[in-house]
């Protein structure tokens, strides 16, 4: 488990676009780099990200080498209903982790 | 003597008392920006790991930091003004040796490394609270001696390079090196996320990182040298505004 901040208003007004920042601790190691010993650091980076509302996709990424560590994303959104808004990101160890949030439509 | 006291005022004020600015001024608008936003801003992952820390018992049976302290809010100004002095210990104290004297003492618990994530995350936590007040570090008593100390290490040139860091930090601040703006040296906003270090990182390690640079033995975290300097980097910069956890390049 990884921390991670997911950060959206928890009220938004019918029709508003709102903005959701998301801000995950990993070190994002790109694969090409070596250690003191010359062996080559494996690959380990989030390689895809999802996020959805009520279970309909809203974004999805798919995340390449070259992202510094911790990474932070912000897009936007609209949502005609109340429900829960989820994050799930999948690393190289094939660990998937999900971050979700409740969101109310005034 | 009296003479000798101006003589060592005038040397303790720091050269460019006038013109005072944190680090955060030189940096650019996009690192400016990411400092501000709490949500973008990555040293805050460490925060809620401390704020995490502060509340929870550290092993079973063992007081949390809030059961002595209560909530963390309750440690506001308290980075503003460390080092102290501590004259039963006859030292000066910075936040992490306090820190870890409550770890080792109240919590009878291993002191913590300085980069510790736990230790990291604590002192991030605590310094926020703290956030845009003056720092205010006693310049007289017993930590006045100490600064002079850590002074004479300021102004000491030493290693390959033959540089001290009044060097860089009193006479070429504001000027460039490499393609980054040289800083006047203040440690207002540590622990801090340095973008280089990809993480959190304490004063000691930016410390050590400047000593590499010129080619300088390391002091130790422990050691007089690095006391004092903390000691007089504090009382250098009173009056700066508390940024931590604060974003460099």
């Amino acid at each position: 488990m990884v921390r991670v901040l997911l950060n959206a208003p928890k009220q938004v007004r019918l029709g508003q676009v709102f903005d959701i920042k998301l801000l995950i601790s990993h070190p994002m190691e790109p694969g090409q780099r070596r250690d003191a010993m010359g062996q080559k650091i494996p690959r380990d980076i989030i390689n895809t990200l999802r996020c959805t509302f009520n279970d309909r996709l809203v974004m999805q990424a798919d995340l390449f080498p070259a992202i510094a560590a911790n990474p932070y994303f912000a897009f936007t959104a609209q949502v005609a209903e109340s429900g829960i808004l989820a994050v799930e990101f999948t690393d190289d160890h094939g660990v998937t982790q999900r971050e979700q949030m409740r969101i109310e439509v005034l | 003597m009296n003479a000798l006291l101006i003589a060592l005022v005038l040397l303790a004020t720091p050269v460019h008392a006038a013109d005072l600015h944190s680090g955060y001024a030189d940096e650019s608008k996009a690192i400016q920006a990411m400092q501000d936003d709490d949500d973008a801003n990555p040293a805050q992952l460490w925060v809620l790991q401390g704020e995490q820390a502060w509340d929870d018992a550290p092993a079973p049976g063992v007081k949390s930091c809030m059961e002595c302290h209560g909530k963390i809010a309750s440690m506001k100004g308290v980075a503003a003004r460390y080092p102290v002095w501590d004259a039963a210990r006859n030292r000066a104290i910075t936040l992490p040796d306090r820190v870890n004297l409550c770890r080792t003492e109240k919590q009878g618990l291993p002191a913590l490394g300085r980069e510790r994530e736990t230790m990291l995350g604590l002192t991030a936590a605590i310094g926020k609270q703290s956030l845009g007040l003056p720092i205010s570090v006693a310049t007289s008593g017993p930590l006045a001696e100490i600064g002079a100390q850590g002074q004479a290490v300021f102004f000491q040139r030493q290693g390959q390079l033959d540089l001290s860091c009044a060097d860089c930090h009193n006479d070429l601040a504001g000027r460039s090196l490499g393609g980054a703006t040289i800083p006047q040296g203040h440690p207002n906003g540590y622990p801090l996320y340095r973008l280089e270090w990809q993480q959190l990182g304490s004063l000691q390690r930016r410390i050590r990182n400047c000593l590499t640079g010129m080619r300088a033995d390391t002091y130790r975290d422990d050691s007089p040298e690095m006391q004092a300097l903390e000691v007089y980097l504090a009382q250098r910069a009173n009056g700066l505004k508390i940024e931590t956890p604060a974003v460099r390049p």
